[in-house]
């Protein structure tokens, strides 16, 4: 095989009449338009992703979702009343819509798990999650291996999961602690700090200085994960956000006020209103912009090209390097699972 | 160059920006994500050339891609060719342009149609195709997959000779023994020796015998309803125009004042991007333009996965065969597995060697999920028992040591069972493949690895 690396603007040959080359006519191939051939593929297709919200009841979580992607995606929880019981284990719901911007359809699946840290007695109550979560792997894998396989396997696993951590003021609990060194290694974990409008700018500081030391003592690597950065580019934007911005201290919203004539999304108390988008008050625009308008790819790309192969890796060599195969047809294709 | 194509929310100014965004999420910037990773990586093609000597497949090639890949070549003449067979020949190119990194591979097939007996040339090529195939369906199906190479084939350009009166049975041959592996397109080459009227004759005629000899060649696919007119149009003519009747040239000659790419005649000067002259331009932006993605798509949705499916059913039909397999490493049917695999697998043995307490699996199997029927009676066309997974599970006994059950799965690579209370290996040949066998004399053999 011979390998050459010639420039994109070559002399000619054996030249017939005695004639220069002329650069405009030899220049351009058109390589550079398989990006929009991509492109039209994918908005085609569409895109899904999948996130789940943990965190003890009271939170915002559903109102932080809903505010994320601006339109009722979670339906808020009123909280136990006394004819319901509390369920004894955490549950999961997952919900899916259908979400359209720009042309582009993304299937928005939010899974909720009520019941998480509500018990009197919390212990393991992350089992059902990394179940959850090592379910939606199997279910992948499975697919991945039949003999007739879909086109695009429709991908129900977790790509992000945002833990609400309480803002106590002090420093993360037990049980955040024990839930995300579980589930740090499954699935990509954003740690964010809820109901941050209780806080005092100087108390937000050192508060997020200490839950990141502790996260750090206790090697808890959350998303993004320093050991998955590829290149130098990446690094010093991804070491920016991990050391200065995460975890983020968000406030969530769905009603909105008239402030200085604008419109906005916020939270009314007697003293103020704390508006939503506004930097100042919180972060909820940065964690919008780096979930969705900058690493919502890498998120899933980390999902599949990092946690699903390590998943892959443990299943293939738990069954002694077989690859677990099911022989179906067509007609079968629902069987088993 | 990441900055043009990745969108920065600069949420500075938060003023300004919240008219703006009040109804704005924000996930339309997710193709410009995914496009970034893209064009981080680069992108690769490898396209195959086949015909007889002589056609200009070499300038061709060159044409489209403005570099010249052929430079040291030697042709041979006839004498040296009469005992030549079929070489494969890959030449690799790295392409830049606009930021966009191209890896090419061009697969040369030089010798074909050659000889004076052609039986079967095209067989080297078929086995080469297959090859890249069962490589990457290995490394698809192995532990380490960050970095697979794809090495796959996502075009064929078959040059049909202009001087006959269409398809000659080698053409159609080759055509039929490679349409279900490979995108083919059909060229006319050396377009310039006839006139319109002829390149319209000869283009009907072959693609009438291409309908008549069930020769699936690579179609384009259809317009969206959604696009404009133009688009429409031009999708319209290019189907229309198939096969494409080309001209290759990379000398640059001197026309009416302007400067072309072409062939100079004592008649008149042949300009290869000229759209009257030839379908060079149609050609080129078909390859590279509009349907470079597309091709590589259907070769992997339905190339590769029609030789994957055949692959594993070949596998389980030969081991269902052979009821008593003593080898370890399953014979796979394909015809030439030459050094490089035969290494591949044994890497692979090693890799996998370790051997892990199988207690964990089983109860994880004795849940309900796992103890329903069999798919595989399905598809033997078998009568289903009820709680019927294969010869171990059959008197609900499994592995004497352990009580291993069988997990209702096809093992094609390492039909291993190591029990942990033996502390021996078994190999499982049928067991692993959950092949109903009713009468107990027939029920697998633990033989000790």
């Amino acid at each position: 095989m011979s390998e050459l690396v010639p420039e994109p603007r070559q002399k000619p040959v054996v030249p017939m009449k005695p004639v220069g080359i002329n650069a405009n006519l030899l220049g351009y191939i058109g390589i550079d338009t398989i990006i929009e051939q991509m492109r039209k593929k994918t908005m085609k297709t569409g895109f899904d992703f999948n996130i789940m919200v943990v965190g003890q009841s009271g939170l915002g979580k559903s109102t932080l979702v809903n505010t994320l992607f601006k339109s009722q995606v979670s339906r808020k929880s009123s909280g136990w009343n006394r004819e319901e019981k509390i369920p004894k284990t955490v549950e999961i719901k997952a919900i899916g819509h259908v979400i359209e911007e720009g042309g582009v359809k993304m299937k928005l699946t939010v899974i909720d798990t009520p019941g998480f840290g509500d018990q009197i007695n919390n212990e393991n109550c992350w089992e059902p999650i990394e179940k959850y979560i090592n379910e939606q792997y199997e279910k992948f894998l499975k697919e991945e291996v039949n003999i007739a396989r879909k086109k695009r396997i429709p991908d129900t696993r977790v790509h992000c999961c945002l833990y609400f951590i309480s803002p106590t003021g002090h420093s993360l609990r037990p049980l955040d602690l024990e839930f995300m060194k579980h589930l740090s290694k499954v699935v990509n974990i954003i740690p964010v700090i809820a109901k941050a409008d209780t806080m005092t700018l100087e108390e937000k500081t050192e508060f997020k200085q200490r839950v990141r030391k502790e996260l750090e003592v206790n090697g808890i690597e959350f998303y993004p994960q320093k050991e998955f950065d590829e290149d130098l580019e990446d690094k010093t934007e991804n070491d920016k956000i991990r050391q200065e911005s995460m975890p983020f201290a968000v406030v969530g919203s769905d009603k909105e006020y008239q402030v200085n004539g604008k419109r906005v999304l916020g939270r009314k108390t007697p003293w103020g209103i704390i508006e939503v988008e506004n930097l100042t008050h919180c972060e909820f625009a940065l964690l919008r912009d780096f979930v969705i308008r900058t690493h919502l790819q890498d998120l899933k790309e980390v999902t599949h090209n990092i946690h699903y192969e390590t998943y892959r890796a443990k299943r293939l060599n738990d069954n002694g390097g077989l690859p677990p195969m099911t022989v179906e047809t067509e007609e079968n294709h629902e069987s088993n699972l | 160059m990441s900055t043009g194509l990745r969108y920065k929310s600069k949420a500075g100014n938060p003023e300004e920006k919240q008219d703006h965004e009040k109804q704005y999420v924000g996930f339309a910037t997710l193709p410009n994500q995914v496009h970034r990773k893209s064009v981080k990586k680069g992108f690769d093609f490898t396209l195959m050339v086949a015909g007889e000597s002589g056609l200009g497949k070499s300038t061709l090639v060159n044409s489209l891609f403005l570099t010249d890949l052929y430079k040291d070549r030697k042709l041979l003449n006839a004498e040296e060719r009469i005992n030549q067979t079929v070489e494969i020949v890959k030449h690799t190119v790295d392409i830049e342009e606009k930021g966009v990194k191209l890896k090419l591979t061009i697969v040369d097939t030089p010798g074909f149609g050659d000889a004076v007996n052609n039986t079967e040339c095209w067989k080297p090529i078929t086995d080469y195709i297959d090859q890249q195939f069962e490589q990457y369906f290995r490394d698809e199906s192995g532990l380490n997959r960050k970095n697979i190479q794809d090495n796959r084939v996502h075009c064929c350009l078959y040059f049909i000779s202009p001087f006959g009166h269409g398809l000659r049975p080698v053409d159609v041959e080759f055509m039929k023994a490679l349409h279900e592996k490979v995108n083919i397109v059909p060229l006319i080459a050396k377009a310039d020796c006839l006139i319109p009227s002829e390149i319209r004759k000869l283009k009907e005629r072959i693609r009438e015998e291409i309908d008549k000899f069930g020769i699936k060649v690579y179609q384009f696919p259809e317009c969206d309803s959604d696009e404009d007119e133009e688009f429409k149009q031009q999708d319209r003519e290019l189907k229309e125009s198939a096969p494409f009747a080309v001209i290759g040239s990379n000398t640059v000659v001197e026309a009416k004042g302007q400067r072309v790419r072409g062939r100079l005649y004592p008649w008149g000067i042949v300009e290869v991007e000229n759209q009257a002259h030839c379908d060079f331009v149609k050609l080129r932006n078909m390859l590279i333009r509009t349907h470079m993605h597309d091709l590589k798509d259907v070769t992997c949705d339905v190339h590769y996965e029609n030789y994957r499916a055949q692959c594993i059913q070949q596998m389980t039909s030969k081991l269902t065969q052979d009821n008593r397999i003593e080898s370890p490493i399953p014979i796979l049917p394909l015809p030439t597995p030459d050094t490089e695999t035969e290494k591949l697998i044994k890497m692979k043995d090693e890799e996998v060697r370790p051997v892990s307490a199988w207690a964990s699996l089983v109860l994880e199997l004795e849940s309900e999920e796992f103890l329903q029927d069999c798919p595989i009676e399905a598809v033997l066309g078998l009568p289903t028992p009820t709680s019927y997974h294969c010869g171990l599970l059959v008197s609900g006994t499994g592995c004497e040591g352990c009580g291993f059950l069988c997990q209702g799965i096809v093992a094609p690579f390492h039909p291993r069972h190591s029990c942990p209370v033996l502390g021996q290996e078994f190999l499982l040949s049928e067991g692993s493949l959950c092949l109903p066998q009713a009468d107990p004399q027939l029920w697998p053999q633990h033989v000790p690895f």
